[in-house]
Order: structure tokens, then sequence, then C-alpha cells
């Protein structure tokens, strides 16, 4: 499994209700059902990830994100997780609003724009940075809202949405002692537990 | 090699369940209906493929739609055209695995497939039963369902899966029986139908109640049928199982004769479409089966016993759900599938759901559409896999049990 799915998973109690955004294949739903038997849906629109999902056994509906969450009730899961999709819905602003509400506590992860060689990329090259966790070119990205941690951190505090923890890890999944320092930097990915 | 090939029947080429033979149980228990009245004995007319394990736990209930019956898979003779109603899904190694399952399907009461319906006798008359056969609801064919499954020794089914009318059958299903079914997979049906729904269902009644030959719908006394009563029923009801899109892919404004005639005989391929369709039907299929299932449809509404709540019904069920649905069904659009699978998500049940993207319309349900193919086969994988993981656990467990009894 993905680091990233790991450091969350040690985040979530057991027993816990959630939902998952984007799910993919279903991995985290499916780890953290077989190791802390919590329950819950993820959202998927990409049909051989749904196929993955209904073989693993993982609940997962058919559904865009960008067709918001209305039919979640309010603080009807435990957590409402959302990894890596944040940066390709075409508004972020309102699918954290949204999560926040649906959930007692949200998950997010992101790719973070701000980390150094992203910025040496666009600053040297003067071309649109494409790494290993951005891998796209600027014509067929889906990551149409590329934020900053702290552009991240600037909108929730606007927004009433209070970070209970941040976790950045560089492209190994590994935390430094410079992304700990300087996370807008040396952070590539940015995951962080919200509430409001 | 090739002229080989053509040669081999379509019954014994590899996925089909070969030629199958109907069998027929007589029910002497009185089975008490919704409506108040008892149908104090009945037949049941039913198929099965594949066969069923030891544990009796591979057991797949297929439920028909408005006018299916039991013959969903296979042929009955060598020279048949065309195999059973939903062959695309159902075989070895098809969606519906009979390598794997063991599949039941059935023609329900009051239908007109050799189950006791409209035109079976009357026991108490001697005449058939005509108008005075019992109006059938989604709950009683459940009921009577469900005896069949006691009958053949099957507690629990694997799976309860219908499209249409069947899906709701496989709900109501996991709302009456809890305990009796492992899965429901639900497709292109709705929670209740709409006043559209309805308007639809009463044109295709009032076209045959009022066919002169309907006679009260005692027309098997007169020895006639209520013909073109039929035919309208089915015309208006084939419009919509396609969609405006399939239509218009499948006859666009094509003339049969290329030209205009300037008069009402059948122009256009879609009424020749339309026409025939109609005409089939109305050869094979019984108008007062036509009229019962139609209110069975309308009077179906599960939350209704639960002050109109769809999560308070669904609060009952334990099952795995898989809702799929079909962007242009506009008899039953996705938004109705949703409704179903946000009563399932509220109540707090195993569900998945999916929606495939196909121009094909209500009937979609019926064809092989690679990306419902797949996911309904991915899903039909897994509970095979179930199945047979929880039997191989069973093997063990007694296995290990008689070792330590030994030791």
């Amino acid at each position: 499994m993905r680091d990233d799915l790991q450091l969350i998973s040690d985040w979530i109690p057991r027993n816990a209700t959630l939902l998952d955004l984007g799910c993919g294949d279903g991995t985290l739903l499916a780890h953290l059902k077989a190791h802390k038997q919590t329950a819950g849906y993820g959202l998927e629109i990409n049909q051989d990830n749904l196929a993955a999902c209904f073989e693993k056994g993982v609940n997962v509906l058919e559904q865009d994100l960008d067709g918001g969450l209305g039919n979640f009730q309010d603080h009807r899961f435990d957590y409402v997780v959302m990894t890596q999709a944040l940066q390709a819905v075409l508004r972020p602003d309102q699918i954290l609003n949204e999560m926040v509400r649906v959930g007692r506590e949200a998950i997010i992860t992101f790719p973070n724009f701000g980390h150094w060689k992203v910025r040496a990329y666009l600053g040297l090259k003067g071309r649109m940075p494409v790494s290993s966790a951005l891998p796209y070119e600027w014509y067929n990205t889906p990551n149409i809202h590329l934020c900053t941690v702290q552009d991240f951190e600037t909108h929730c505090r606007k927004h009433g949405i209070r970070i209970l923890e941040r976790q950045v890890i560089n492209r190994n999944h590994r935390t430094s002692m410079l992304s700990k320092w300087w996370p807008n930097l040396f952070g590539e990915i940015a995951i962080y537990r919200v509430t409001v | 090699m090739s002229q080989q090939n053509s040669d081999v029947l379509p019954h014994a080429a590899a996925g089909s369940v070969g030629l199958i033979e109907p069998q027929v149980h007589h029910f002497d228990t009185p089975l008490e209906l919704e409506c108040g009245r008892t149908l104090p004995t009945y037949d049941l007319v039913y198929e099965t493929y594949g066969t069923l394990n030891s544990d009796a736990s591979n057991a797949v209930l297929i439920c028909h739609a408005l006018s299916g019956h039991h013959h969903a898979a296979g042929y009955h003779r060598p020279d048949d055209k065309r195999p059973g109603w939903w062959d695309t899904c159902i075989g070895p190694g098809k969606v519906i695995d009979t390598d794997r399952f063991f599949v039941v399907s059935l023609n329900n009461l009051g239908g007109c497939h050799g189950s006791t319906g409209p035109a079976s006798l009357n026991p108490e008359t001697g005449q058939p039963w005509g108008p005075d056969f019992p109006m059938m609801t989604v709950k009683d064919w459940v009921n009577s369902q469900a005896r069949l499954a006691d009958v053949l020794g099957i507690q629990r089914w694997a799976a309860v899966i219908g499209g249409s009318m069947g899906g709701m059958q496989a709900l109501q299903w996991s709302i009456d029986y809890p305990e009796r079914l492992s899965h429901a997979v639900v497709i292109a049906a709705a929670p209740k139908l709409s006043a559209q729904n309805i308007a639809f269902n009463e044109v295709a009644r009032q076209s045959i109640l009022t066919d002169p030959n309907f006679h009260g719908g005692r027309y098997y006394l007169h020895d006639t049928y209520p013909r073109q009563g039929l035919i309208l029923a089915r015309m208006v009801g084939h419009i919509t199982y396609l969609s405006d899109d399939a239509m218009r892919m499948k006859f666009g404004r094509d003339l049969r004769a290329g030209r205009f005639h300037f008069g009402f005989d059948v122009e256009f391929q879609v009424e020749s479409y339309l026409r025939h369709q109609g005409e089939v039907f109305s050869r094979n299929f019984d108008a007062n089966t036509y009229l019962l299932m139609t209110k069975a449809l309308d009077y179906f509404d599960p939350a209704r016993e639960f002050d109109h709540s769809l999560e308070q019904a669904l609060a009952k069920p334990s099952c795995n759900f898989l809702v799929m649905s079909f962007t242009s069904d506009w008899r039953f659009a996705p938004e109705r599938s949703r409704e179903i699978v946000n009563g399932l998500v509220h109540a707090g049940r195993n569900v998945s759901y999916a929606e495939i993207d196909t121009p094909k319309g209500h009937d979609a349900f019926l064809l092989d559409i690679p990306e419902y193919t797949k996911l309904f086969g991915a899903y039909m994988h897994r509970v095979a896999n179930e199945v047979e993981n929880s039997a191989n656990e069973t093997e063990n467990r007694t296995e290990h049990g008689e070792a330590g009894n030994h030791a």
C-alpha cells in the first residue's frame, strides 16, 4: 500500500465510518475494513476502479465529486477522506466545505505545488512543471486547481476550517527535517486532518 | 473449419446452458395475498441451470420483468431460433456463471407461461380465472418464490437478481426475507413508480380494456383475445424501453418504400418496427396477465408500509446490494436508482452502485454492453468467491474438528 495511505490509516481509529472520495481501486477502504473493521463507501467514476472495488467487496458508488455530496446527511461519517483529488475537482473550496459537513473530520492529501523542484522547474525552465507527483503535461492534466501548503492553510484559516494534524512527505513518502521546518518548500505531498 | 463451426447448433455452443427442460411444482398450501384473498392451490413453472452445491449455498434467483418468464437461458428445442431472455448473462463462464452458481428462474404467479395465472382454470368453476384471478403484488411474488426456495432446499440465496420489475422483486426480498439472501442485485429499477410511469401503464391497460374482443376479461370463453389492445399496449410500452437516441440510431426517419405515400399505412421504419413488436407480443402474451403485471408495478412501494420512509424500509435488510442503472433509461432513470442507493446509504447498508453509459435505454439491462458485463461480472465474481471460500472454511473446520476428536 502507498505510504500516504498507510499514514492515513494510522489516523483512523477502529470501527470508524468513512467516505473515501475518489477511492480508486478501493485499496484504502479494503485495508481499513480488514484491519480496523471500518464501514463506509468509496466514490469513484472510473469503470476499472469500480470493477476493482466490486471484486474486493468494497462498497463503492459511482458518483462525480463535482456534483457535490448533497446525498449524504450532515455528520453521516466519522471521516471523509480525499487522497490526491482536491486539485482535480472543479471547486476545491466547495468540496472541502462538503467534506467537513458530511464528516466529523476530513482527511485530505494533495501534491504541494510549492515544492522547491516545482518552483525551480517553472522558474528556471520557464515551463509547466512535470514530476513524479505531477506526471502530466499542461494540456492533458486532470490537475486543474493546484495549490501550495500555504495556499491550503490560508484557505482553511479564512473559512473556519481547523487543522488538527499535518504531515508533509517527500516523493518516497518520508518526512525529513527539512520538510518539517519548511513544509511549503520541501514537502511533495501534504496530508491534513481537518474539522470545523 | 468455419463451415463446421456454423453447423454447431447454438445450444451446443460454448457459453450456452444447452437444452433446458422446464419443471413445474404444484403447491397445495394456500397462499395468502396482499389484496386479502387467498390462492388455494397453484403451480409455478421454473428452470434451473448449473448444479446446487452440497450445502445449497450457491443458488441464485432470477426475477423476471414485466413481459418475462422462466425461460431465461438456453434452448427448449434444438431448432429454437432464440435462447432464453437473459442468455447474454447466464451460462458457463458468463456473468452469472453456471459453472459456479445454481441458477433458478421462474414464471411469476399471474403469468401466462406455465405458472398459475388468469388463463389457468379456476378449480371452483372449472372455467379460466380471467378477471377473477386475484391481483398480485411484488410482495406476493416474493412470498411464492420463498416457497419455491423451500421446495428446492435453498435456505439462503447467494444472490437474488433482477432487472426492471425483477429488480423490484430483489429489493422486496431484501426487506421481507432479510435472512434468506446474501446479495440483492437491483438493475434498472425504481423504489416505486412515478406518476408518469403509472400513466404509461394506464394507457396500455386502457387499450386492452377497451378492445371489443376483451369481453370483460372473459375472452377465453369467446374463443378470441384482445389482439389490437395488446398490440397497442406493447407499442406504447416499447417506446418507453428504448431511448430517443436508440430510436434515432436504429430507425431515424427512414422510410420503408423510400418515399411518402400520404396515407396512414406503415411508412416510417419505426412504425413498422413497433407494429411488428406489438404483433409478435400479442400472439404470445395473455392480456389479463399484462393488466395484472402492470398493476403490480403500479402498487409497488415498499416504503409505504414504513411511513413512506424508504430509509426505514431498508433498515431491515442485512444483505449486500448492487444497484445499476443506464444513463439513457428514461423509464427508470438513474435518478430512480440513486433514490434506492441513497435510502440504503442512509440506512447504513452495504451497497455499490454503477451507472452504465449507454444510449440503449431501459432495455440495456438485457444486452451485452461491455462496461455493464464487466462491472456486473466483477460483482458476481466476488459473490461466487464468497460462496466458495465459506464452503472451504466449513470443510476446514470439519476437518480440524475431526482431528481434534482423534487427539
